[in-house]
This record gives C-alpha cells, sequence and structure tokens, in this order.
C-alpha cells in the first residue's frame, strides 16, 4: 500500500539530488577555472554558490518535518538520516569549489608556475568519485559506493606528490611561492571533496545495508 | 478427613440434592398437567370437536367449533386493542419522553399488569356490557385487550430500549429525525423482540377465564357479528367441568388439552424467534 | 534525477514548494466553518471555553489533547449532535459557509456535516442498504445504485463488497465496518466529513487504510478529526488544533506544530512529558 508520506520523500530525494548535480558542476567548473586560467568560470561558479546554500536549508527542513510526522522506520528512517549527512557533505563540497575557484581567481595574476600534470589527474579522479557517489545514492549501489572508498587512497597520494613537487619549485625559485602555495590549497581542496565523496559513500553503504563503515570500523575491502 | 470437612461436604451434598428436586418438581408440574390432559382429554380430540356445536345432554358428536371460533374473534378483538396502543405507547416511553413522565407511564402499566383479571371483568361490565345491555364479543375484547396492553407495552419498551443507542446517533448524524429513526433504523432492528413480546401477551390472555364471565359471558350456538354473546374455550372448560355429565367431563379435558396446546406453541415459536437473535451489532 | 545530468547554465531551482512557499497559501485558505467564543454547558458545568478556530476547505484539521479536554466535545458542535443530549447548551456562533449553523434546520444541516464515530455503527441491514439509508430518508432523486457504488469506491470499499452488497453489514471485519460507515456518510455528499476517533477501535493495518483514505477524500470534502494519537494527526491533517481542559491552546498548520509548537503545553504535550 503506497503512503502518503513517500510523495514527500521522493521530492526529498529529488532535491537531494539537484543539489547533488549543482556540486559536482561547481567542482568541475571550479577546476577547469584553475586548469584553463578562465576567470568567467570562476566567477560562475561563487555566483552559483548561493543556490547549493538554499537547497541545504530547504532539505534540512524537510528532514525535520518528514521526522516529526511521520514515525518512519526501518529503511526510510535510515534514508531520511542518511540524506541529512549527504545533505551536510554535498554543502561542503559546494564550499571547496568555492574555495579553489577563489584560489583560481588569485593564480590566475601570475605566470603559470609549470605545466599541470598531475592536478587535471588528480581532478578528474575527483571528479569522478563525486559522480559515483551520487549515483551509489540513486541506485543504492553498495559496491558502486565501495568503489569510491577504495579511491580515496589514489587521491591522498596525488595530492602528496602535488605538494612535494610545488615545494620543490617554491624551494628553488621564491618568485614562484604565491601561485606555487595557491595550487596546494587546490590540491588539498580537491582531497576534502575527495573525502566528503568518501562520506556519502559510507552514508549510501549505512543506507542499505543498515552498517556504519566509518572509520574503518569495518574492513572496505 | 477432619469433622469439620465431612460437615461441609456434607451441607453441600444436601443442597445441591435439595434444589436438584425443587427444579425437578417445577419441571414435573408442567408434565403431568400436559399428561393428566393427554390422558383425559386425548380420545375426546377428533374432528367432531373442531367442528361441530355443542349437542344437548345424552347425544354424542359435539363438539366445541362455536367457543374455539368464539375465542379466536374474542382475541382478535383484543389485539386490535391491546398490541397499537402497547407498542406505540412503548415508543413514547423508549424514545421521547422524559424522566418524570417516563417513570409515572411505566409505573402505571406495571400496576395495570397487577390488576386481577375478574376486577377487569367488572370494570369492563360496567363500561360496555351494562350501558349496551348486551353481553358481545366486543366487550369480551375490550377486557382481554385491556390486559394486554401493560403486557406488550413494558415487554416492547425493553426491547426497544437494547437496541444500541450508537444506531440512534448514526441515524441521526445522517439527518433522520427522531420519528425517522425509529421507524427506520429502531423498530426494524428490535423486531424479533417486539414479535416475541406480542406473541407472548397473546398467549397470557388466550387461556383468561374470569374477564371472559362478565362480557362475552357464553353461547350454545354460533355467535353471529359481534355484539352478540359468544361462547370461549376457557368459559366452556368452566362451563362443562362443574356440569355433571361425564361426556361433558372428556369434553372440558379436551378443551383444556387445547387450549394448553395453543399457549405452548405460542411461547415455543415466540423463544424461537427470539434465540435467532436480536439484531445487535458484534463489539 | 540523475546525478550525471548537468544543469542548464541558468540556476532556477525547480519550484517544488518549499516551506515559505506552503505558508503564504495557508493564509489565502478559506474557511469552511468557522467557530467564535464557542463555550458548552452540561448543566451548571462548562466544559468548553471561549473556543475560536476555523476548518479549513477540503483540508484536514484534526483536534487533539488529553482526556476530558473537550475535543470530542468540540466536534459534535460542529453538526449539533450535542442537540440529543438533555441539559446540554451552547453559546457562540458556529457558520458553515457564512451561516449561522443553529439558525438553520437541524436534520438539513446534518447532511451537509456528517459524522463517523469511534466504534463501527453499521445499522443491521445490508450492507447496500446502510449505503444507502442517507439518500432514502432525504428523499433523493439521485439513482441510489450508482450513489452506492460511487461511495464505496470512495471509501475504498467497493472491490471488497461489490459481490456482497446484499450481505449483512455485520459480516465485515471491524475496518471493514467503518469503512462502510464511512461509505455511508458520503452518500449524501456532505460538505464536511467529522470523524469522532474513528481508528481507536481498529487494528493497526485498518488504520493506516483509513488514514490514506482520509488523505485522499481531502479533495471530495473538509475533514475534522478528532484523535487521541497525536501521530495519527501529524501524519494525516494540515491543520492541528491542540486542546486543554476545554480551552484551545495553539491552532497551526500541523508540520509548524509538531515541529516548534508556539505554545510550551503544546511542546509538554507532543512530547509526552505532560501529566
Amino acid at each position: 500500500m503506497e503512503r502518503h508520506f513517500e510523495k514527500d520523500l521522493n521530492e526529498m530525494k529529488e532535491r537531494l539530488l539537484w543539489m547533488g548535480s549543482l556540486a559536482e558542476r561547481a567542482v568541475h567548473q571550479s577546476v577547469h577555472a584553475v586548469l584553463e586560467s578562465d576567470e568567467q568560470l570562476a566567477k560562475r561558479v561563487l555566483a552559483e554558490e548561493d543556490a547549493i546554500n538554499e537547497l541545504q536549508m530547504e532539505i534540512d527542513d524537510r528532514v525535520v518535518q518528514l521526522l516529526a510526522l511521520h514515525q518512519l522506520m526501518a529503511i526510510d528512517l535510515r534514508f531520511v538520516l542518511a540524506v541529512s549527512r549527504i545533505n551536510n557533505d554535498l554543502e561542503r563540497i559546494g564550499d571547496q569549489a568555492v574555495n579553489i575557484a577563489q584560489g583560481a581567481l588569485r593564480v590566475l595574476r601570475h605566470p603559470r608556475v609549470k605545466p599541470y600534470v598531475d592536478l587535471p589527474r588528480m581532478s578528474e579522479l575527483v571528479e569522478e568519485m563525486v559522480r559515483n557517489a551520487l549515483n551509489a545514492v540513486v541506485r543504492r549501489d553498495v559496491e558502486l559506493a565501495q568503489s569510491v572508498l577504495a579511491t580515496d587512497d589514489q587521491v591522498d597520494h596525488y595530492r602528496d606528490q602535488i605538494f612535494r613537487e610545488l615545494l620543490t619549485y617554491m624551494m628553488g625559485d621564491s618568485s614562484v611561492v604565491f601561485p606555487a602555495f595557491e595550487l596546494i590549497l587546490v590540491a588539498k581542496n580537491l582531497e576534502r571533496i575527495g573525502d566528503h565523496a568518501t562520506n556519502i559513500a559510507e552514508d549510501v553503504i549505512y543506507l542499505v545495508q543498515g552498517q556504519d563503515v566509518r572509520h574503518n570500523v569495518v574492513d572496505r575491502r | 478427613m477432619s469433622p469439620r470437612l465431612r460437615w461441609r461436604k456434607f451441607v453441600s451434598g444436601f443442597m445441591l440434592t435439595m434444589t436438584g428436586v425443587c427444579a425437578l418438581v417445577a419441571v414435573s408440574v408442567l408434565f403431568l398437567i400436559l399428561g393428566y390432559l393427554v390422558v383425559h382429554g386425548g380420545a375426546s380430540i377428533n374432528w367432531n370437536f373442531f367442528t361441530k356445536l355443542p349437542v344437548p345432554v345424552g347425544e354424542t358428536g359435539g363438539g366445541m367449533a362455536n367457543a374455539i371460533l368464539g375465542s379466536a374473534k374474542v382475541l382478535l378483538v383484543a389485539s386490535l386493542l391491546g398490541v397499537p396502543i402497547g407498542f406505540f405507547g412503548a415508543i413514547y416511553l423508549a424514545e421521547f419522553s422524559g424522566g418524570v413522565i417516563a417513570f409515572v407511564v411505566r409505573y402505571a402499566a406495571d400496576l395495570l399488569n397487577g390488576v386481577p383479571s375478574i376486577v377487569i371483568g367488572i370494570f369492563a361490565f360496567a363500561l360496555v356490557v351494562h350501558p349496551f345491555k348486551h353481553f358481545s364479543t366486543l366487550a369480551g375484547g375490550f377486557a382481554l385487550g385491556l390486559m394486554m396492553i401493560p403486557i406488550t407495552l413494558r415487554s416492547t419498551e425493553e426491547f426497544l430500549r437494547s437496541v444500541p443507542n450508537a444506531l440512534r446517533e448514526a441515524a441521526m448524524a445522517l439527518g433522520a429525525s427522531k420519528w425517522k429513526t425509529v421507524a427506520t433504523v429502531i423498530v426494524p432492528a428490535a423486531y424479533r423482540g417486539i414479535l416475541t413480546a406480542i406473541l407472548l401477551a397473546f398467549a397470557r390472555v388466550a387461556g383468561e377465564t374470569a374477564p371472559l364471565l362478565f362480557t362475552a359471558l357464553g353461547n350454545q350456538f354460533w355467535s353471529p357479528g359481534w355484539t352478540q354473546p359468544t361462547a370461549s374455550l376457557p368459559v366452556m372448560i368452566y362451563t362443562y367441568a362443574l356440569a355433571p355429565y361425564d361426556d361433558w367431563h372428556r369434553q372440558a379435558w379436551a378443551a383444556g388439552l387445547v387450549l394448553l396446546g395453543l399457549i405452548l406453541i405460542i411461547n415455543i415459536v415466540a423463544r424461537a424467534i427470539l434465540s435467532r437473535g436480536i439484531a445487535v451489532p458484534r463489539s | 534525477m540523475h546525478a550525471t545530468v548537468r544543469p542548464a547554465v541558468s540556476v532556477n531551482i525547480p519550484p517544488i514548494a518549499t516551506g515559505a512557499a506552503s505558508r503564504e497559501a495557508a493564509a489565502a485558505l478559506s474557511m469552511r466553518m468557522s467557530l467564535s467564543k464557542v463555550n458548552f454547558f452540561y448543566g451548571a458545568k462548562q466544559t468548553l471555553f471561549d473556543v475560536s478556530l476555523g476548518i479549513a476547505t477540503n483540508k484536514v484539521t484534526s483536534l487533539i489533547g488529553p482526556s476530558g479536554c473537550g475535543k470530542s466535545t468540540l466536534l459534535r458542535t460542529l453538526n449539533r449532535m450535542h442537540e440529543t443530549v438533555r441539559g446540554a447548551r451552547l453559546e457562540g456562533e458556529i457558520l458553515l459557509d457564512g451561516q449561522n449553523i443553529l439558525a438553520q434546520d437541524v436534520t438539513a444541516h446534518r447532511r451537509r456535516v456528517g459524522m463517523v464515530f469511534q466504534r463501527p455503527n453499521p445499522f443491521p441491514k445490508s450492507i447496500f442498504d446502510n449505503v444507502a439509508y442517507g439518500l432514502r430518508i432525504n428523499g433523493s432523486k439521485t439513482p441510489i445504485a450508482e450513489a452506492v457504488e460511487k461511495s464505496l469506491h470512495h471509501a475504498a470499499l467497493w472491490d471488497e463488497v461489490k459481490d456482497h452488497l446484499h450481505k449483512s453489514a455485520y459480516e465485515l471485519s471491524g475496518g471493514q465496518q467503518q469503512r462502510l460507515c464511512i461509505a455511508r456518510a458520503l452518500a449524501v455528499e456532505p460538505e464536511v466529513l467529522l470523524l469522532d476517533e474513528p481508528c481507536s477501535a481498529l487494528d493497526p493495518i485498518s488504520t493506516a487504510k483509513i488514514e490514506e483514505l482520509l488523505v485522499q477524500l481531502k479533495d471530495l470534502c473538509t475533514i475534522a478529526i478528532v484523535t487521541h494519537n497525536m501521530q495519527q494527526a501529524a501524519r494525516v491533517s494540515d491543520f492541528t488544533a491542540f486542546l486543554l481542559i476545554g480551552q484551545l491552546i495553539e491552532f497551526s498548520p500541523t508540520p509548524q506544530l509538531f515541529t516548534t509548537p508556539g505554545d510550551p503545553r503544546t511542546e509538554a504535550y507532543i512530547t509526552g512529558r505532560f501529566g
């Protein structure tokens, strides 16, 4: 028997997915603003931040209402709680994208430090993590979620690599310190985005299996 | 076993036996009467009994056809008087009346129920027979009808009251007036009980003799119409039993058997109707 | 919505009604019935004190509160069922579509405002005759068989009884009987349907069925429901009124009352810290 609160659950899910697509796009655009030194793209990311924040508040409102009005149980309860957490992670992803965009604006004032090699690879990986995490939410796909968890180590590795490389450049030539430092921050932001994508994947596993896989309590592989 | 325990067991057994015997006696009285009637009157029940008029003493082949018809006519009049008044009176009491009026009416009905039947007879005589200088079927019916009223009224009222209030509320909430509720919901719901009440009142007055002595009197022959004296079964029993003729005695037993048989059948039918269940919702 | 689809360039959040929008809609609601300073007495004892509220058209309004708070009493004034009790006295104004209900013919009024009771109370008649009862006593001109079928559809009972319409109503289960009572009330096409704790005598599955039914029936008529189960009020109603010892403490849209109630007594009640 279909219950009338299912309509509210579905609406909430749609809003979350919309927010996810906005966050995904923000990541993509902010990174490309850095890679292609595109000022317009960076400014667009900054302009669209409000939409993500508004959605976060709206989804929180819906979560509270659903919990207060309908005595949700089992999968419905886990779903609403998972949505609440994913909501926060998506908003943070949006924040990180804004940070990257701001970094892009600062970097493009300087000549390019070096050809970007690792940064594009890292950003592709992170974008893929975010995309897969959101798809795992839609499809409630545990395997896909676990693949996201597995990718996190690679992202961390890229961040360390970029850090070491840029450090070398900074030590060799003091004039590149400003832009190089901004690039290190960009890498840090990307890694943080990866972490948030990982959190989203953990929430999917909790949702589907009822297992709390945070903090490496359960063997992820 | 201690003496105290032995005493208690003895008392318990004694009481069980004694109460059992009393119950047995009560039941067996009915069967004794029935048995007596069958033995003494059964042989006289034949086709003649139901179809022939009484014949003069000494002749055989007579019957009580006029008494049977007369009883039927008197009871018909009684029902036409007693049932509507009892029924509608009960509806008034159960559905429309308030505290004080209801109390007074109920009390009066109960008192009327307790009035000796012979007094009812005298009353009917004074009211219906004396002014018209006639004994009549109508007068007999009037007297018996008066007796039917309180029985019908009180029983019907009880059955109407037993219909759950929830049904009244449901009907009124749909826009039914008080009267419509009674007519379309309450009475149909209580119909088994009401039918039973009427049948039992009928059975009760069918055997009343004293009122008929003053009103219908008696008749050797057919009683045409409604304004002539008429024979009736109870009065015939009275007349024949006191007479010195054996044939008449046998006829009296037979009449008693027929009367009792009729009353028993009505009672059994009434209980059968009732046992099919008063229509109340299951909880 | 698939996560990989990139939204269009201009970011307009698609318009599903947000919290703010529905609050605006609430202000524009019409009130099918309204109560104004209603005071109620059983003989000398007063049981309702200056109650004023509105029953919004085509919405579900619920009345909640602890036992004896007067919610059933209040509900029964809406279809003047209090007049069946001796010694009951009403002061104040109750309007239906702007007209004072106390000035109307009571049986005509009760056809416009129907009621379903706590314990199912079908008549000892067939299923068909139960639903047709209201139509028949009102001398309705509409063809009865059609109207009965329509009502049974609205009450989500048709499929279960369509081959047994002439069976006694008492052969149905408790939940079915209650839906039958709803069908019976709906048959006369009331503008308002009042339900007095309709599920308290039913099992959880029947309760759920009736709750879903109420949400759908909103489109058909205005609904007011008394319930001692506040979770039911939360699930089902659009507006909730909280009563305490005959007084209206709070009356708000349901999401608001159950997430951020205005009065501390309301909060004490709904968090179960009452009494």
